[in-house]
């Protein structure tokens, strides 16, 4: 009788004494992932901070417009804008058709295949390859075989083997993510597989695979290392493909190492404007997502 | 008619309500029907008839067959590998389980609904629309007789009109799955194969799914998988029990329910396991 009468009055002691343990141990994990949240926060804010501050002092309407000049002269960085537009623009075109084929092949087609798990291994090993090796590679394949000439094609295909890796993954993995009951309602349809491939899975996995070409976009835009062997550079208005092409990040990367204060302005807003470029892309991909998250619910 | 299978064979007076059991011609026929997913032997000797334009339900406990039964008759388990049906399947003399069979000739003439509604990513109308696309090259008004003609056997126009051009991912679960059905009775299958149309639904869709399923066995032949007895005794004129991938005991639904003949039957649709 007597364990059973302070039995009750023990086993709320041990809640009691169990719930302030939990409680402590959640309030250190809160403190602790705050603090490792502002850790983050507090160098991204200051790599902004110092790319609006050095960088603001150099937008003008002539960065816009006027070409890359010699050192200690005044100019603009419109070349090597457009350079990096033509050759970002190109290298999507190039990579997005082929990685959403591909992407498309390893989700609907390969199947159980030992084939398909090779190729989306190889494609992980792409995707992380560092970008200075994809440069030396398009450098032996194309620019090499052109016998050592530089060119905006070459930077192009360069920055499409970034793009290409990318692609295959989030159309690869996005067309998995629609459910297996889509693909079976519409083929129950009697609808052939690729009309439903383009018909109704790329409907479903459309903002994925979107806001993929867009992030590769973002990715490409920053790239100086697989420019430098391919499209090296060019101090001119340049908008032959066959010819070298300058680009962003490739003239950020001279001027920043230059000891002339016209240069290293030029570089900073150069620098703020790719900053902001890519912040507005992540964005972009941002608000497609949302959206039609909002619309599945 | 020497196919038609044991409890068939002793025909019974139809109960009132109902049509009638007698006078019925097979639609689709499975002869001696085995399925494998890869080593499982997943269905053992199955035969039985679906009657033309009734309802026949498959009723059994989880993972003894009913649905792998119900996949073959479109053979939509042919997309996954490592599946094999063996046997035959007869639809209006030819036997659909054979390669040269077409597909889409296939499907077209015995149309599925699933467990899941799972309307197309696009508007109400284009998910109605899009199937019928493929089949007949139809001009706008023609295409828009068809698409109210299939949402009015689905029961649902009178609730989407005013919105056809709003995307169907909007509609409520039961208002998705009446436009699943309503999708898969745009193109004029012959046969309807549901697979649990309601168990992911409240009983106020259940209901009008149900209602709906009565109305369509005047154009259509259909079989029903269901793990909700009541259902299948409230809307099947057939009904066939599996358990472990065999076929128990095949027949008419109101003496299935009332007077089974074998001790498995009743033991399950007295809840006494399954």
């Amino acid at each position: 009788m007597n364990a059973a009468a302070s039995s009750p009055i023990d086993k709320a002691n041990v809640a009691e004494r169990l719930y302030r343990r939990r409680n402590i141990i959640n309030r250190m994990a809160i403190v602790m992932s705050c603090v490792a949240a502002v850790f983050g926060l507090f160098f991204l804010t200051w790599i902004l901070w110092t790319t609006v501050s050095k960088g603001l002092g150099g937008i003008s309407i002539a960065l816009f417009t006027e070409m890359t000049p010699p050192p200690q002269q005044a100019g603009g960085l419109a070349n090597a804008f457009f350079g990096s537009m033509m050759m970002c623009g190109l290298a999507i075109l190039i990579g997005t058709p082929l990685g959403i084929a591909a992407g498309t092949w390893l989700a609907e087609y390969a199947g159980a295949r030992k084939i398909g798990l090779v190729i989306r291994f190889v494609n992980d090993i792409l995707l992380s390859a560092p970008s200075i090796v994809l440069g030396l590679f398009v450098y032996t394949l194309v620019v090499a075989q052109m016998g050592g000439g530089f060119s905006a094609i070459a930077g192009a295909i360069a920055l499409a083997f970034i793009v290409l890796p990318v692609v295959v993954r989030t159309t690869d993995e996005m067309l998995r993510l629609v459910p297996a009951q889509m693909r079976e309602a519409a083929l129950s349809l009697g609808v052939p597989q690729w009309k439903v491939i383009v018909q109704v899975l790329y409907r479903g996995a459309s903002a994925g695979i979107v806001t993929g070409i867009i992030l590769a976009l973002a990715r490409i835009s920053g790239e100086t290392a697989p420019l430098l062997f391919t499209a090296f550079g060019n101090q001119y208005w340049s908008a032959d493909l066959t010819q070298p092409m300058a680009s962003v990040p490739v003239v950020m990367n001279q001027f920043t190492a230059s000891p002339y204060e016209s240069w290293q302005t030029l570089a900073w807003a150069g620098a703020l404007v790719l900053t902001f470029f890519v912040l507005v892309l992540s964005l972009i991909a941002r608000a497609i997502l949302l959206r039609n998250k909002i619309s599945h619910d | 008619m020497t196919d038609l299978n044991f409890s068939m064979s002793a025909p019974v007076v139809a109960a009132s309500g109902r049509k009638s059991a007698l006078a019925t011609t097979p639609k689709m026929s499975a002869k001696h029907v085995n399925f494998h997913y890869d080593r499982f032997h997943a269905l053992k000797d199955v035969s039985f008839d679906i009657a033309e334009k009734r309802v026949t339900a498959l009723i059994g406990p989880s993972g003894c067959g009913k649905s792998t039964l119900l996949r073959i008759f479109n053979r939509i388990y042919a997309i996954y590998p490592k599946q094999e049906a063996a046997g035959e399947i007869i639809l209006d003399g030819e036997n659909i389980l054979d390669p040269k069979y077409s597909l889409n000739r296939l499907r077209g003439k015995v149309g599925m609904v699933f467990q899941k509604p799972v309307p197309f990513p696009m508007s109400i109308y284009e998910n109605i629309a899009y199937a019928i696309r493929h089949y007949e090259k139809l001009k706008k008004p023609d295409m828009d007789a068809r698409v109210e003609q299939a949402l009015r056997q689905g029961a649902l126009w009178d609730e989407v009109k005013d919105k056809l051009k709003q995307s169907a991912l909007g509609l409520s679960g039961g208002q998705q799955q009446r436009l699943c059905i309503a999708r898969a009775v745009a193109l004029k299958p012959e046969v309807l194969l549901l697979d649990e149309p309601t168990s992911a639904l409240d009983p106020i869709a259940t209901g009008k799914i149900e209602q709906l399923i009565a109305e369509l066995t005047e154009d259509f032949t259909i079989a029903i998988v269901t793990h909700n007895m009541q259902q299948a005794a409230r809307c099947s004129d057939f009904t066939a029990f599996m358990y472990l991938g065999e076929l128990v005991e095949f027949g008419e639904t109101e003496k299935l329910f009332t007077q089974p003949t074998k001790q498995q039957t009743e033991d399950y649709i007295t809840g006494r396991f399954g």
